[in-house]
């Protein structure tokens, strides 16, 4: 068997009101369309995987969130409907997807070998959560690849960044080893913002783009900050700055799924191509590629 | 119609161990057992309806609070999902909901109702729901907890829920779902060997439950920030549940309180913790922080635009004062500010005078009902009933503040802008409000009145 190869890492953040804006008919009937800078920015990926031939897509989302370890949909297919519990007036999605059950179970066993906490989930009332509906169909709305969902382990929350990158530094080298010893070809994705702070009150549309920046410039510098290391090829700095970043920028990396991302990766030393930044009720979106298929690997 | 009161209050675990698995370990049984016990005495109280402020549901914008009059659906734990699915099927009060939406909005929080089919109703509100309640005798009604708010808006959000048990006269039970110390095992576990996660976690609970136990619930209230520092993982900001439990028990300290059961799950610090208003003889304690009725933001990160627009519509009317403060003064925030130099109410002996009270809310000025006229002065459709509604709250409010209640009016000199249009709206509501106490009355009819509304009421009330 072929060795299998990781083609193409992104940052994929999952604001449900990019899927509000493209799925009006499930929505709220105010829906004028907003955020299109970063449902263009989405576009852009999509063109530039066009041609990129993959078997899996492989999700770490922050809003599955597990405190005993992390764990791994089980089971071939779900399907439900996800209502966002934060925004329910944004987010209502029938959803149908598939799970390459067997990559899910080596990334899991090479994991728990690793000495990972780790946990198969195969209940199948389980509802899938927002964050993976949302990327999941940004980056692929046609659903016609099947996907490895891995939960968020709180471990920053428990203990603190630096031991969560440690944890996903090493999820991150036994979700690279599993998918080289599969033989497929796989797409990984990170689920999350950059900076993360909310605005506490909504105007009255939505998406109305003449209320919408970041937060606070604080909050600006650093997004752009981590942008320039990614599009200069320095994720180091970006695993050495994490802790900070986190902190400073209440950034969603707290999660663990950036930093995994970028372990997968084997913490890239090439630019990534930037496709979109905006912000969302004032928290900080980036679109983002690493072209692994560009930069082929040994 | 102001005796609606807080019947019972309880702390309840969030975890779906209690409903799932209570065999498994003897301290989750233990758990399921006081939970049984709990809602018995809910039975017994005699309650209708059920407010739960779930820590388990996380919302940004404000408070949200569940108005699908039957939310259905199967809860699956994010971590325990191997012990299996919990069907629901609740049954929510929505009029309740949506009032306590428009009240927590007319006190100047974000509140939004929720009613979407298939909404994932948290697991700590469908635990304590599915076990308190478990044949939906009783209407419920279940809150999200605000990520970012702190003290004051907790506090305000649940002043606004209490007066309106009081105010509509409900019997209801005011519950926190949430863990006392959150810090779970990492690892997985064999239930056998579940246990609090850590002595310092252990102590601490025994101690936040000693205090529970004497009633000092607003002691808890005081120590909550303290308690977030010591045992809590940053899940969330702050240890918000006791700010808010506290607040619709009047921020009391003597309340008769009963520890039900104490476990660990998971690791977890896990309680059912019973508050019953009698007094137990502790004695009251001040409240520490400034005793807020209206939220006016606690946080600098505010998008004030929609504030400020609220404000520009009533800047082209009279200027707003301070109350007066003269011997005897009672003066509100929870009352609009006057529209000149006088105070909301002055006492003597026994009794107490009102100034004219309109339906201007308090904080942001916007008249339920809608304005009779516009700032160029065209008329504008309005409510009548909203109105004298709003203005039947006002006083309620500004009698409260002086220990007196709506039940105690005495005589109303009502002034309407327009008799024809308006007596009869007016009248209803005064006969499901006021009328059924019984106070003397004089309705005239006049020009105008200082601000664009349709109704003021002068009131006397007894102490
Ligand atoms: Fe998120």
């Amino acid at each position: 068997m072929a060795q299998g190869e990781i083609v193409a890492g992104c940052l994929a953040p999952h604001p449900p009101h990019l899927v509000y804006a493209e799925n009006p008919e499930q929505n709220e009937p105010v829906a004028e369309g907003g955020w299109e800078q970063l449902r263009w920015g989405y576009e852009r990926l999509r063109d530039s995987l066009k041609g990129i031939e993959y078997d899996a897509i492989v999700i770490l989302s922050p809003h599955w969130q597990t405190y005993v370890g992390t764990h791994f949909l089980g089971l071939e297919n779900f399907q439900s409907l996800s209502v966002d519990p934060i925004f329910p007036n944004l987010f209502r999605y029938h959803y149908d997807m598939n799970v390459d059950v067997e990559l899910a179970q080596q990334i899991h066993d090479k994991a728990d070998k690793a000495g990972l906490t780790v946990k198969m989930m195969t209940n199948p009332d389980f509802r899938v959560d927002y964050g993976t509906i949302t990327t999941g169909h940004m980056f692929r709305p046609q659903w016609d690849k099947p996907l490895v969902v891995i939960s968020s382990n709180r471990s920053s929350a428990y203990y603190s960044v630096e031991v969560m990158q440690e944890m996903m530094i090493e999820l991150g080298k036994a979700t690279r080893e599993a998918i080289l010893e599969s033989g497929k070809k796989v797409v990984v994705l990170a689920s999350n913002s950059l900076s993360h702070r909310h605005f506490t009150t909504e105007s009255d549309i939505p998406e109305d783009m003449s209320k919408e920046h970041i937060t606070s410039h604080a909050m600006h510098l650093w997004d752009m900050r981590i942008i320039d290391y990614m599009k200069s090829g320095q994720c180091q700095r970006i695993i050495d700055e994490m802790p900070e970043f986190t902190e400073q920028a209440i950034a969603e990396t707290d999660g663990g799924a950036f930093t995994w991302l970028l372990s997968t990766l084997e913490v890239p030393n090439y630019p990534a191509i930037l496709h979109g930044y905006g912000t969302i009720i004032g928290t900080g979106n980036a679109i983002v590629e690493w072209p692994v298929y560009k930069h082929k690997e040994a | 119609m102001t005796n609606g009161e807080i019947v019972e209050s309880f702390v309840v675990p969030v975890h779906p161990h209690t409903v799932l698995a209570p065999e498994q370990n003897e301290g989750w049984g233990r758990l399921r057992k006081a939970y049984d016990d709990a809602a018995k005495i809910i039975q017994d109280s005699g309650a209708d309806l059920l407010i739960i402020y779930s820590t388990t549901w996380p919302s940004i914008i404000g408070h949200q609070i569940i108005s699908d009059p039957n939310p259905e659906w199967v809860m699956v734990d994010h971590d325990f999902h191997e012990l299996g699915s919990i069907h629901y099927s609740f049954k929510i009060d929505v009029e309740f909901a949506e009032q306590w939406n428009a009240e927590n909005k007319s006190r100047g929080l974000q509140s939004r109702c929720v009613n979407y089919h298939g909404f994932p109703i948290d697991v700590g509100s469908v635990v304590a729901l599915t076990l308190l309640n478990p044949e939906n005798k009783i209407p419920a009604i279940i809150v999200s907890s605000n990520v970012y708010a702190d003290r004051s808006e907790t506090t305000v959000l649940a002043k606004a829920c209490r007066d309106l048990v009081k105010r509509t006269g409900r019997k209801a039970v005011a519950i926190t779902a949430m863990s006392l110390s959150n810090r779970m095992f990492t690892e997985h576990i064999d239930p056998k060997d579940d246990r609090i996660h850590s002595l310092k976690d252990d102590e601490w609970n025994q101690k936040i439950l000693e205090f529970l136990s004497e009633g000092r619930l607003e002691d808890v209230g005081q120590l909550s920030r303290t308690i977030q520092r010591q045992i809590r993982v940053q899940k969330v900001v702050n240890f918000k549940p006791m700010w808010w439990l506290s607040a619709m028990n009047d921020n009391r300290n003597n309340l008769t309180g009963n520890v039900l059961a104490y476990e660990g799950i998971h690791g977890a610090g896990c309680a059912v913790v019973n508050l019953n208003p009698t007094p137990s003889g502790f004695g009251d304690k001040e409240y520490d922080e400034d005793d807020v009725e209206i939220f006016a933001g606690e946080r600098g990160v505010l998008d004030s635009n929609t504030q400020q627009e609220s404000k520009i519509e009533t800047d082209d009317g009279p200027a707003l004062w301070e109350p007066t403060k003269a011997e005897g003064s009672v003066n509100t925030d929870a009352a609009p500010k006057p529209v000149g130099a006088y105070p909301h109410a002055r006492r003597v002996g026994d009794l107490i005078y009102l100034s004219g009270v309109g339906p201007r809310q308090p904080g942001t000025n916007e008249i339920p009902g809608g304005p009779i006229h516009d700032n160029s002065g065209k008329p504008l459709n309005y409510d009548i009933k909203e109105q004298t509604h709003a203005v039947v709250n006002n006083i309620a409010r500004i009698l409260e503040e002086a220990g007196s209640s709506l039940d105690k009016v005495l005589d109303v000199t009502s002034f309407l802008v327009d008799m024809d249009r308006d007596f009869q709206g007016y009248n209803e509501v005064w006969a499901e409000t006021l009328g059924k106490v019984g106070p003397t009355r004089t309705t005239l009819a006049i020009r105008a009145l200082p601000t664009p509304i349709a109704v003021e009421m002068k009131v006397i009330a007894s102490i």
